[in-house]
């Protein structure tokens, strides 16, 4: 953190207990360098409505590319809704209604002739509760693969799963047991196994759902960093009940608060100099 | 303890404590309650399998009985004096094919005109005591009609035995049985007795000397149902009948059932259609089953003019009874595969098709196995709307394809039950519903054994 003031005090704060493992986080990219980088994700006036009931309110942020971006806010507020919104999972539920713009890449996603599967296969996901499918380790991973037609031969099959798995940082504890169940693996293993099958299909960006809440803190740990690594080669939208997990992992922060998007910008801003009452309210632990 | 109520947000001791008696006082009543549930649920499941238990003790007690059978070893002396018939025809050098097979016929319908009953009388005679007085269709009656075919085709197989003596194992007549297993009251009048006199006694020194024995009944499995013979009533017709239904049932109904709950339950789009459709098949598992025979003998038979009596026609009905049970099982486990897992196949990029095929079917398929297998079970099992298509007729040989007559299991039994010859056909009823539950008891170890070994897998 060699680069935070001594105004940081806060920020210190939050991102205390992980500083001995996380000394990296945050520190390769500076705030304005963060700014500078190009969109890859645009969105404006999105709305939603579940039947009669409106869940989000006219939302408008830029994602950056190759950064962590978090969503915080408290329960209900609609950060997990507008994350489904950008690779269209909400259009699985009953009743939901999507509104606005939003662009992959100046692309509007919700363009009748863009098909649903391509845009999921360039927008991954990983989701609160791990879910791997009741298949092998491997099976797992080369499903992606498999159904996109990415690999031409059992080969390039193999060298896509372990190389996604390495990515994941999960291959060297599962090498030997890659045709046993992936729902045979810890909670933390499982959330890894989730990372390496998004990884595989080579996604643009991949949205993460409250990836670590199921979680105990040293596979939170592990997956905190793991997210560091991949913002290199991914953009990476998670969103988190844990302000400190933000902190700790993202550069650009947004807060939701009753469906609206009240502050977003650097992180740091966020957490050290709210501009909005609300989002100061909720960062000192009064609204949540 | 008026003022226990009002101070129940109290605290202080005094207050804790009457608390804690309101609790403990409360706790006996709760107490009691479970206890009883508990004692009534045990109470209930023993009576429910004491009944079971008479229904199956009944079923075996009489059952079992049937399936050993009073057979006659007789000493079959072909007599020229009786067979006058010329040798069978043998293939002459040039003889055509049709030719010699024309010959053939021609010589065996000779054989088939003899009086055959005379060998069976001189064969039952030969073992009677010497003088032994008796007439000839008392004597008759001892051994089951079919015993003259039996005779005269082992004769047709090899028409060398023309005046030789051979052993042949026939049935005994029907009444024969019931005056050996005491079916009718040994103690009955002459007039109430089915078999004369001579006839009771004599049957009595065969089973003292050896000439009658018991044996299995393999004509039950082997044969078809019989009314001349009765003793020679078998399964096999309505066993092969079953089968055929039970095949078209399984051919049909299943991936009808399955495709229709997976497109009502993934793809169709929730409106007051699907709606509608589902509250119908819903109510349509609950139609009685003779309404769907009314069904299928207004449709299949009378606009499809499909054959009557068959097991095609059977089949169908069946299939139509069976797709709401096997539409609503299916739909019940692809309701409980977890969101989760869609989700995970949705979310990387399988199409709705793809997650189906490849996740929610291959997590949900021991239970759909399992659903329509009891279904078919079901079907197996099921006797009225059969009757309406016809399938109660009396068809005495075994369907060769499923558009032949037929009857089926549960049909036999209950044509068996209503047979005039009762003290006969008693047992036998039972034998066959034992033969039903054995097939049903295999369907369902199927099904456990199938449920059991794909979840262990998955």
């Amino acid at each position: 953190m060699t680069q935070n003031n001594s105004g940081d005090t806060q920020m210190d704060m939050l991102a205390g207990k992980v500083k001995m493992t996380h000394t990296s986080v945050n520190s390769a990219m500076n705030p304005t360098d963060m700014l500078e980088r190009p969109i890859r994700l645009h969105a404006k006036d999105v709305t939603v409505h579940y039947g009669a009931k409106q869940a989000l309110f006219g939302i408008s942020i830029d994602i950056p590319d190759r950064a962590v971006t978090s969503f915080i806010g408290p329960s209900g507020c609609g950060k997990s809704t507008f994350l489904r919104c950008i690779n269209r999972m909400n259009d699985t539920i009953e009743g939901a209604k999507v509104g606005g713009l939003i662009e992959l890449d100046g692309e509007d996603i919700y363009d009748q002739s863009l098909d649903v599967v391509e845009l999921r296969a360039r927008i991954g996901m990983v989701f609160q509760k791990p879910n791997p499918f009741p298949k092998s380790i491997y099976e797992n991973v080369a499903y992606g693969p498999k159904i996109h037609g990415l690999a031409r031969t059992k080969t390039d099959l193999d060298e896509i799963v372990i190389s996604s798995l390495r990515k994941a940082g999960l291959f060297e504890e599962v090498k030997d047991r890659l045709n046993e169940p992936g729902t045979g693996l810890s909670g933390g293993q499982q959330q890894r196994l989730c990372i390496a099958r998004a990884i595989a299909v080579g996604p643009e960006v991949i949205l993460m759902d409250e990836p670590c809440s199921a979680l105990d803190p040293i596979a939170t740990a592990i997956i905190e960093e793991l997210i560091d690594e991949l913002r290199e080669n991914y953009t990476i939208v998670i969103v988190t009940h844990s302000m400190q997990q933000a902190a700790r992992v993202s550069q650009k922060t947004a807060f939701f608060h009753l469906g609206k998007l009240i502050e977003e910008g650097v992180t740091e801003d966020i957490f050290t100099n709210p501009i909005n009452k609300q989002t100061q309210d909720y960062i000192m632990g009064r609204i949540g | 303890m008026a003022n226990t109520t009002a101070s129940a947000i109290s605290t202080g001791l005094q207050a804790s404590r009457d608390r804690t008696k309101l609790i403990r006082d409360g706790l006996r009543k709760r107490h009691t309650t479970e206890a009883i549930f508990k004692w009534s649920g045990l109470g209930a499941i023993v009576l429910a399998l004491g009944f079971v238990a008479i229904l199956f003790a009944d079923v075996l007690v009489k059952g079992i009985p049937a399936f050993t059978q009073a057979n006659l070893h007789l000493t079959v002396t072909y007599d020229p004096a009786i067979i006058k018939i010329e040798p069978a025809p043998v293939r002459v050098a040039g003889q055509s094919d049709a030719d010699f097979n024309r010959a053939n016929l021609d010589w065996q319908r000779k054989v088939a005109l003899l009086n055959w009953n005379k060998v069976v009388e001189a064969s039952l005679r030969a073992e009677a005591p010497a003088g032994y007085e008796i007439g000839s269709k008392d004597l008759l009656a001892i051994a089951e009609t079919d015993s003259r075919h039996t005779i005269r085709e082992r004769f047709v197989a090899d028409p060398s035995l023309l005046g030789k003596t051979t052993e042949i194992d026939v049935l005994a007549s029907a009444n024969a049985a019931n005056w050996i297993k005491g079916n009718i009251s040994r103690d009955a009048t002459d007039a109430q007795q089915q078999l004369a006199p001579a006839a009771r006694v004599l049957i009595d020194q065969f089973v003292d000397n050896g000439t009658i024995s018991n044996g299995f009944a393999w004509s039950i499995f082997t044969n078809v149902d019989s009314r001349a013979a009765p003793a020679s009533a078998g399964l096999l017709g309505a066993f092969m009948g079953s089968l055929f239904m039970m095949l078209i049932v399984i051919i049909l109904a299943v991936p009808i059932g399955v495709a229709s709950a997976i497109y009502l339950e993934e793809f169709a789009p929730k409106s007051r259609w699907t709606d509608l459709i589902e509250v119908n098949i819903n109510n349509l598992a609950a139609v009685p089953s003779i309404v769907f025979g009314l069904l299928g003998a207004a449709l299949f038979i009378n606009t499809f003019h499909l054959p009557l009596s068959a097991p095609l026609a059977g089949g169908l009905v069946l299939t139509l009874m069976t797709l709401p049970t096997i539409i609503i099982a299916t739909r019940g486990a692809l309701q409980g595969v977890s969101p989760s897992l869609r989700q995970a196949a949705l979310g990387m990029g399988a199409s709705k098709t793809q997650m189906v095929f490849h996740h929610v079917l291959p997590v949900t398929f021991p239970s759909i196995l399992t659903a329509t297998i009891i279904g078919v079970a079901q079907a197996l099992g099921e006797t009225a709307p059969l009757l309406l298509i016809g399938m109660n007729a009396f068809v005495a040989s075994v369907p060769a394809t499923p558009l032949d007559q037929a009857t089926a299991l549960p049909v036999q039994i209950f044509l068996w039950q209503g047979n005039e010859n009762r003290n006969f056909f008693e047992s036998r009823t039972s034998a066959a519903i034992m033969v039903l539950l054995a097939f049903m008891i295999l369907l369902n170890a199927v099904a456990i054994f199938l449920r059991t070994r794909l979840e262990r897998r998955a």
